[in-house]
């Protein structure tokens, strides 16, 4: 909010203001009004934008009116307002708002029209570093009273944390960010401070440190005589985040007299070991796993795959928290081995419910409906831009996120396999391409290492980055092109902790020297170790053979990317650091990367004493049926999909969305990433925001069954898929969360061993609290699991629509009492029972019968039972198909009816195949359960008779649909 | 025989150039990618070239209006252009490129591009939207488009509203022959989705007075395959994506 103090004299720049002509909408007032009213904002009843640009007061008339008409008004759709330097506009409305980014803040618009002044001629050559800037004047005619302006401004049309706001004053900054202190070396006195100041060191510092690491850090510098510099302290910090080392995975667990050394070795990496897949490629130790996909025209390719969370910035920053997330993980895939070509992203999110009543929204947080929302648009705006088709992902909602979302971002990436390893070698230069540094993302790594508090938005601003897609798009044409023209070979990105995480791996095997006074800076001011820590987006690390220099900066910059040397890698084994000649940090890389305490965490696990109900009976099964097509989590996602480029780069075999109309929800979706190739890759994922809290163990196993089924109803090959893992989880200092974790670990490692499907990467998340007072609220125990699957043929790729009146429909797998956590459960608010828990035994085979029989093009469509169960299977596909279905449960199974619509069970499909297939079909399933339900009608009708065959359910496909787009719909 | 030489463009924040290029090899010619830098750095290459496609995605991020400034950057080789199309070449910009188009003042030649009366407006439906629509060819003055054909395409863009400052505009186009695309619905005019961004007349695309310079917002090049549209498996007796011939006719119309 404005504040009285400051001057209220407008800034000495040329200003325009964009408004869009009275004769055509104005989009962006309209959606901005519609969200104020959508919060009842009901005194705000018209809403107007206009771009802001402040210009160099050194330009003339001449040049701003050029300005204006060349580049930033349209001669159709807008009238611009010029204003000179010192002076206020002429404003109309009766109240103005302006939203400005506060002075450091990326902000692509500006550096865009900068450059474009340039090109254009209006700025000559003479005036080479000019400041533009740019803000939102929103303009009112309305009188809103006080309260709803200020809610206005604060939760529509900016964010506190990167914007500042401007109500009825004209004081815009113009000017660069003020300088930062002088940049001596800073010791960091800690030898002589007890236990209590080391640990209050930490927490003043952001350090997020405990006692053992400080005590640990005590000793080393005591052992070499010295206080450490503020350098060396970030960088131990950054290097022993939880989030870069993930301590908790690869620490000790004591759980009921068993001791784990290392979970992660112990269960998820170990299936990879002892299956031993000659097609994984890189597994674990690179940014990305890499698998093989097809050998074409004498080349073979690889794919590689990871997915990231990113929860904690998206928690106070959804719109930038989201896309950031999108940039880092696409890095990742810029950055493994030498570089992969980004085909493919895929998003998933867990919010909380999208009506949560306000009054019982925490203090401090977003509503989900807002955060879903924002995120989305985070998602849409980045991956879009970089020319990644978006194509799969999820949306869950439970309660248990509202404090804290889940958000996860994963990239599908192409290589050659030549590609695939990578060296550094001392004496290769340093080099870092894209972005430059700013004061954007400090702390970032150790922010996301603690819980979320009520004042997590304030206190963390600094660690909240702003993406800008466009200069990563740079990066990503000038880095395959200096991949192919084979000039580095070191290479990573930068992520979570800057800098110092990027050059302290990439060195950690022999040692690096960097000169931070070389990092390109956005503005002046930055000190030392904020340049090293800083996560400002957009920037890679690579390792360049000094005689390979100067081509590959030349290749960078025909992109207009900036590459920068910054140092070089040496065989010290030391980290040295240096800011215009003065040491800051000399540290040994050994000390650094080995040297953090090993802790050991206590784990216990008490099964909820809750006792299962009985199995519900439904006077109209029917009528439940609509009521869980339209829960959020079930019901159309097409608004957001819709939102997504999910064609770019034109690989589509199965998209998000199929069927008559395209909007039939997709099991896996297949792409088409080789031209010259038949083969396909398969993407699907699995999760359940229900299941970890009664059972984690059978969650972690009915998350990869169904990752499993969506990517072979899909037509993936289960013989060839790779899984990769994300956990969020509560504070795993906690015994009983870290007992859950452990548990679906195991899970992990027998689904993987029994179903042949190594993990290839994967990411955790561990804080996932939020403290509101005394008390912290952990999110439920949650799995992402991602399946990337190959196809032999896409032209047998199966989708979930019903084709062919006539053809028989079939149900695949057993149905037992699975109703615990499950969508019907919520539904009626029941708890406990059986969670769906697959049959390790049986399940192996049954995909693999599955998939032979699709490639002997015996299936016409599949669809897989997830939440719902088997009646909103069959109303998802009929609907799809725009096509009857006319069933009868199966007889024989002693199932309740309710069950046998709406049980969980895991690995079940639905399967339609043409009548002389049958018998054909049924040889090839074997002995797994292959029950007839019916026939697929033109009528469209769905009718679900008893296994008397009595009427259960007869809806009209009109009502199916309405039911299904009924939910929150953004 | 001699190979049609196509030259696709692209400049920071271009994402659709190498399916591009793929459908100008698949319908037959022979494809240089080049960044508008390069281009604009050795301007008498263009001579080479039959075809000139700029690709699409988020030209400069789109920043300060989709396609503006690149648009803006055509203004200095705006000789060349004139001349390339005087001389035979076929111009065409598919999204952005057509945003680009627009924004360079190409479609009407007459004015000066800060003077044009048409432009390519946010979405009616106030965001980005990727789904498949149905298109027709209008009769037209494009000398490689065949009136009639109706073929489906995916659009995905957040500003593709074709918008006329006035009637006037849109009639005169018409009558010039210039409307070459529009959206198709189930009845006479089409309704969102079958629109999917409230174009004025439906015009999905559209083509300067000699008809040698067009531009589109749908992606063609994304409809090469048998298994691109979302309902091929209810499918049969397809050999290629309807897409395909999109890039054909354009490439047997530009005689090498």
């Amino acid at each position: 909010m404005a504040t009285a103090q400051r001057s209220q004299a407008p800034p000495q720049a040329w200003r325009v203001e964009v408004f869009r002509r009275p004769t055509v909408d104005d989009p962006e007032g309209s959606h901005a009004l519609a969200a104020a009213q959508a919060l009842g904002l009901e005194s705000i009843t018209d809403l107007r934008l206009g771009r802001g640009y402040l210009l160099p007061p050194e330009f003339d008339e001449t040049q701003v009116l050029r300005t204006v008409r060349e580049l930033l008004a349209d001669p159709v759709l807008d009238s611009a307002r010029i204003t000179a330097p010192g002076e206020s506009p002429a404003r109309e409305g009766q109240t103005f708002v302006l939203v400005a980014r506060k002075p450091g803040v990326t902000d692509p618009v500006s550096q865009t029209l900068e450059r474009a002044l340039h090109t254009a001629g209006i700025a000559p050559t003479s005036q080479r570093d000019l400041l533009v800037t740019t803000f939102q004047a929103w303009e009112l005619d309305c009188s809103p009273n006080e309260d709803h302006l200020a809610q206005l401004s604060r939760r529509v049309l900016a964010n506190v944390v990167i914007d500042q706001v401007l109500v009825n004053d004209e004081s815009l900054h113009y000017g660069l960010p003020p300088a930062g202190e002088a940049h001596g070396v800073v010791h960091v006195p800690l030898l002589n401070l007890d236990e209590e100041q080391l640990l209050a060191l930490s927490s003043e510092g952001m350090l997020s440190l405990d006692l053992a690491e400080m005590l640990t850090i005590q000793g080393h510098f005591a052992g070499l005589g010295r206080e450490p510099t503020s350098c060396e302290l970030e960088t131990l910090a950054q290097t022993w985040s939880e989030h870069c080392q993930h301590k908790t995975f690869r620490g000790r667990i004591e759980m009921d007299g068993e001791v784990i050394d290392n979970l992660l070795k112990s269960t998820i990496a170990k299936a990879t070991h002892e299956l031993n897949k000659p097609w994984c490629i890189s597994v674990f130790h690179d940014n990305a796993g890499i698998v093989e996909f097809d050998s074409v025209n004498g080349e073979t390719w690889d794919l590689s795959m990871k997915v990231e969370t990113h929860n904690h910035p998206s928690a106070i920053d959804p719109y930038g928290g989201a896309g950031t997330g999108i940039g880092g993980v696409v890095r990742d895939i810029l950055g493994v081995g030498l570089g992969a070509k980004p085909i493919a992203n895929l998003d998933a999110f867990f919010v909380g419910p999208p009506d949560l009543p306000r009054a019982e929204v925490p203090r401090g947080c977003m509503h989900p409906s807002r955060i879903l929302r924002g995120v989305v648009a985070g998602v849409r705006d980045y991956g879009n831009r970089m020319g990644i088709p978006t194509v799969a992902g999820g949306v869950w909602f439970h309660e248990g996120y509202t404090a804290n979302p889940l958000v996860y971002a994963g990239t599908v990436g192409l290589m050659p396999r030549w590609a695939a390893t990578k060296e550094v070698k001392p004496g290769d230069v340093i080099l870092t391409v894209g972005g430059r540094t700013g004061r954007d993302g400090i702390h970032g790594a150790t922010f996301s290492s603690v819980e979320l508090h009520e004042d997590s938005e304030t206190m963390s601003a600094g660690a909240v980055q702003i993406g800008d897609p466009i200069t990563e798009k740079k990066v990503l044409d000038g880095l395959l092109a200096a991949r192919d023209k084979r000039l580095f070979r070191g290479l990573t990105d930068c992520g979570a902790g800057g800098l110092s995480s990027a050059v302290g791996e990439m060195g950690a095997e022999c040692g690096a020297e960097v000169d931070l006074d070389l990092v390109p800076l956005k503005y002046p001011g930055l000190s030392p170790e904020e340049i090293w820590i800083s996560e400002a987006q957009e920037r890679m690390v690579l390792g360049v053979p000094p005689e390979n220099l100067d081509a590959c900066i030349a290749v960078f910059d025909a992109e207009g990317a900036t590459a920068t040397a910054i140092g070089h890698f040496t065989d010290t084994g030391r980290l040295v650091l240096r800011y215009e000649g003065v040491l800051q940090a000399d540290m040994d890389m050994h000390f650094l990367h080995e040297g953090n305490p090993r802790q050991t965490r206590q784990a216990s696990w008490d099964t909820p004493d809750i006792p299962t109900p009985e199995v519900p009976e439904l006077n109209d099964p029917g009528a439940t049926l609509l009521a869980l097509l339209g829960r959020p989590t079930v019901a159309n996602k097409e608004w957001i999909i819709r939102q997504y480029d999910h064609e770019v780069q034109g690989q589509r075999v199965i998209g998000p969305t199929s069927g008559v109309r395209n909007d039939g929800p997709s099991d896996g979706v297949v792409l088409h990433p080789l031209p010259d190739s038949k083969k396909g890759a398969a993407i699907g994922v699995g999760a359940n925001a229900r299941y970890g809290r009664l059972d984690p163990r059978a969650m972690a196993e009915a998350c990869i069954d169904e990752a499993l089924r969506n990517v072979v109803a899909a037509g993936g090959d289960p013989a060839h898929t790779s899984l990769l893992d994300n956990f969020s989880w509560g504070n795993c200092n906690k015994p009983d969360r870290l007992g859950s974790l452990v548990h679906a670990a195991k899970g992990c490692y027998a689904s993987a061993m029994a179903l042949g499907t190594p993990f290839i990467s994967g990411k955790d998340s561990l804080n996932n609290e939020y403290r509101v007072g005394a008390e912290t609220i952990a999110i439920p125990p949650t799995l992402l699991i991602s399946a990337l699957s190959i196809l032999p043929d896409v032209s047998k790729a199966v989708s979930m629509d019903l084709k062919t009146a006539g053809n028989v429909l079939l149900l695949v797998g057993e149905t037992k009492n699975h109703l615990g956590g499950s969508e019907l459960h919520a539904l009626l608010g029941l708890d406990g029972g059986s969670v769906p828990r697959p049959d390790l035994s049986t399940s192996p085979d049954l995909f693999a019968r599955l998939h032979g029989s699709m490639q002997a093009r015996l299936v016409r469509t599949c669809h897989d039972l997830s939440e719902g169960g088997l009646a909103v299977a069959l109303a998802e596909s009929a609907m799809a198909g725009n096509l009857g279905a006319d069933v009868q449960l199966p007889s024989g199974t002693g199932l309740n009816s309710t069950c046998a619509l709406f049980s969980e069970s895991t690995t079940r499909f639905l399967v339609e195949l043409a009548p002389n297939n049958e018998e054909a079909f049924r040889k090839a399933l074997g002995s797994h359960p292959v029950c007839k339900l019916g026939l697929v009608q033109t009528e469209p009708r769905l009718q679900i008779a008893g296994e008397s065959g009595s009427p259960l359910i007869d809806l009209d496909l009109g009502a199916v649909h309405a039911a299904f787009n009924s939910s929150f719909q953004g | 025989m001699q190979t049609t030489q196509a030259l696709v463009l692209r400049t920071s924040g271009t994402n659709c150039e190498l399916e591009t290029a793929r459908a100008l090899e698949r319908g037959g010619a022979r494809v240089d990618v080049l960044s508008h830098r390069r281009l604009q750095d050795d301007l008498p290459s263009l001579a080479k070239y039959k075809i000139m496609v700029f690709a699409g995605g988020f030209s400069h991020g789109d920043d300060l209006a989709a396609g503006r400034v690149w648009g803006s950057d055509l203004r200095a080789m705006r000789r060349e252009l004139d001349a390339f199309v005087a001389d035979g070449g076929l111009i065409l910009g598919v999204c952005n490129g057509f945003q680009v188009l627009v924004e360079s003042g190409l479609f009407q030649p007459e004015r000066a591009p800060e003077e044009r009366t048409l432009a390519l407006y946010s979405n009616a439906s106030n965001h980005y939207e990727c789904r498949w629509v149905d298109l027709a060819v209008e009769a037209s003055v494009c000398p490689w488009l065949s009136a009639g054909w109706k073929f489906p395409v995916p659009v995905a863009h957040a500003e593709g509203r074709f918008t006329c400052t006035d009637e006037t505009t849109l009639h005169e186009l018409q009558a010039a022959g210039q409307i070459v695309l529009t959206y198709q619905g189930q009845s006479d005019s089409a309704t969102y989705p079958e629109n999917p961004n409230g174009s004025a007349g439906d015009v999905a695309g559209i083509c300067d007075p000699s008809g040698r310079v067009v531009g589109l917002m749908p992606h063609p090049e994304r409809n090469l395959e048998v298994f691109n549209r979302p309902d091929w498996t209810r499918l049969e007796g397809r050999s290629e994506g309807e897409g395909l011939r999109f890039y054909s006719d354009l490439v047997a119309a530009a005689k090498p």
